[in-house]
């Protein structure tokens, strides 16, 4: 039905409008669970971190609008710094550096090493991953325990090992994660590689490039989406640990091991500081928002 | 920009030049394979204690071939209370939290993927957008609201709550997997009178079963290792989970009992071992990858 100027009529544009709304209506179930569940919390933490909420007593059933006090109390106590500090680190050191490189060079040597060997080599660290995340840390705790297998092995070397959850909480969590992690990034990148045609490889190979130089100058910028990719995951995953540093340290000796999600949950729980735990959880969300953000532009980009 | 080919290439072909590259391969392969070896060594160091404290009646943190092979930490474990009660929530949890993924990502990705409208690609960001929220992060703030809805300790609203945490990651595989299956193969069953969803059902999921399983297998996985979420939410011990149970059970006895902890530990552990096993052969691991990555 076409009105006189060859366009479709208002009604049926309408109509046309209408079913095609309609079409959308499996979205809801989804879009009604991400808002209920994902964004009303992201809400109510931002606006809690502003209360005195408290997990019993008064402030629990009429928390007060304190303003800005949760987040002036985070910069004047110690324990934000320095938690704030430690996740830097905790990211930096197990995620940004260990997961990342060791993936990639794991990638590298499983297409040059010898073929079984390669594959039990994978299936060890994938496993590691795979496990449930409470295995893995009771794993890693004894491991780094007094008398685990850290400190025999180096009692066979002649070396009186220390007491590591306690003498060195940050590094035994961020080998812990390492081990961990690393599984993600080298399928990742062996993934990545398998796609790096084997003819341009060849190619430079006869030109008489070096192994050295083929990796910088032809492998590395030609997987560096994947690269950018995986950086941005193993970030996010890696801000998020809990329970494996809480299984081995509890955030201590001191705070000594307490990254933000840790330091959350004691204010929160422990303490039963609410409000100030949304504080701490806000600044991890916003943290998140950032790296999202660039995550979205990233494949936004890599598919244009 | 492929290189020059061949060119200056001629000269250097020689014998000599042959077998020192041959020399050089091999020793890169040599290189190779001990690094391997050594970082495979490293890895399974701390596996290697969980599976020898489990087989021994006497463990203790340290890794050691138990004196005798001993299956008493596991009869010590197999008792209801400790061990099947816990399990049957972790697979109520886990399957409950992949059956609801499962169908409201397959009804969301059906329109986003057969009808793109200028919603499709500001929703599907907004949903990658959400992949990458700290979960652990929303914790504090899901208790609060857990108690104003007065859902703490609900096993249904926990099991909606991880399903959303896991659910911008499944719409966005669905889609993609959905997006492979030909528009003209549904085309044919519009033409036989099937309206949409008819068509999702009969023609569209069937063709797409293994990208479904994967994701499935994806959610289950993730849940079924999930600590923190049934941590923060469920109180009662008869609702707990195997991974909270484990935890509060090394909590009482691990300072003694190490090798039942281990069994537990393994015992917890295999289902997911073999549905991951499951999902990587074929062509699972790079399928589910490529479902996750590609955009």
């Amino acid at each position: 039905m076409l009105s006189p100027e060859g366009q479709p009529s208002l009604k049926v544009r309408r109509a046309g409008g209408i079913r095609r709304r309609l079409r959308l209506l499996p979205v809801l179930p989804s879009v009604l669970l991400l808002a209920l569940f994902l964004l009303a919390p992201v809400a109510w933490s931002f606006y809690a971190s502003f209360t005195d909420v408290a997990l019993s007593g008064k402030a629990a059933r009429e928390p007060a609008w304190i303003g800005l006090d949760n987040y002036a109390r985070m910069f004047g106590e110690p324990g934000f710094p320095l938690a704030l500090w430690l996740t830097v680190v905790f990211v930096g050191a197990s995620a940004i550096a260990g997961q990342n490189i060791l993936g990639l060079a794991l990638a590298l040597l499983m297409s040059r090493g010898n073929r079984a060997l390669s594959r039990a080599v994978g299936v060890t660290v994938v496993a590691a991953w795979v496990l449930p995340e409470i295995v893995a840390a009771f794993a890693a705790y004894a491991y780094f325990s007094r008398d685990g297998t850290l400190n025999q092995l180096l009692g066979l070397a002649g070396v009186h090992g220390a007491d590591w959850l306690y003498a060195f909480p940050m590094a035994a969590v961020v080998l812990a994660n390492i081990w961990r992690g690393t599984a993600f990034s080298m399928l990742v990148y062996r993934a990545a590689l398998a796609d790096v045609p084997a003819d341009i490889m060849e190619a430079a190979l006869m030109d008489g490039a070096g192994g050295r130089q083929r990796l910088f100058f032809i492998t590395l910028p030609m997987i560096r989406n994947s690269i950018a990719g995986n950086l941005m995951l193993i970030t996010l995953q890696t801000l998020a640990v809990f329970t494996l540093i809480w299984v081995m340290t509890a955030g201590g000796p001191a705070g000594a091991s307490t990254t933000l999600p840790v330091l959350a949950y004691q204010e929160a729980f422990k303490f039963g500081d609410i409000g100030y735990g949304t504080a701490v959880a806000s600044v991890l969300i916003v943290v998140g928002m950032v790296f999202g953000v660039f995550y979205v532009r990233l494949l936004r980009e890599a598919k244009q | 920009m492929s290189p020059p080919l061949g060119a200056g290439l001629s000269a250097r072909t020689g014998t000599t030049t042959a077998a020192s590259a041959l020399r050089g391969r091999r020793r890169i392969r040599w290189t190779a394979n001990a690094a391997l070896a050594v970082v495979g060594v490293a890895f399974v160091l701390p596996l290697l204690w969980l599976v020898f404290a489990s087989l021994d009646a006497g463990a203790g943190h340290a890794t050691r071939v138990p004196r005798e092979l001993s299956l008493a930490n596991f009869a010590a474990v197999l008792t209801p209370g400790l061990l099947f009660v816990p399990l049957v929530n972790s697979v109520l949890l886990a399957a409950g939290t992949a059956v609801v993924n499962l169908l409201a990502a397959v009804l969301a990705a059906y329109p986003l993927s057969r009808h793109p409208s200028r919603f499709t690609k500001p929703f599907m960001y907004s949903v990658l957008f959400g992949t990458s929220l700290p979960v652990t992060a929303i914790m504090v703030p899901v208790y609060g609201l857990f108690v104003q809805l007065n859902f703490l300790d609900s096993v249904p609203a926990t099991i909606l709550f991880m399903a959303t945490t896991t659910l911008p990651m499944a719409i966005w595989m669905t889609k993609n997997f959905m997006d492979s299956v030909p528009l003209e193969v549904e085309e044919a069953a519009w033409v036989d009178g099937a309206s949409g969803l008819v068509a999702l059902r009969t023609v569209v999921l069937p063709l797409m079963r293994q990208g479904l399983g994967v994701v499935f297998i994806f959610v289950f996985i993730q849940a079924w290792g999930n600590f923190f979420v049934p941590f923060i939410l469920l109180l009662s011990p008869s609702k707990q989970p195997a991974a909270v149970s484990i935890f509060s059970f090394f909590g009482q006895h691990g300072a003694i009992a190490y090798g039942e902890l281990a069994a537990f530990s393994i015992l917890y552990s295999l289902p997911v071992l073999l549905l991951y096993t499951i999902v990587s052969r074929g062509s699972g691991r790079a399928f589910a990858m490529s479902g996750a990555m590609k955009g």
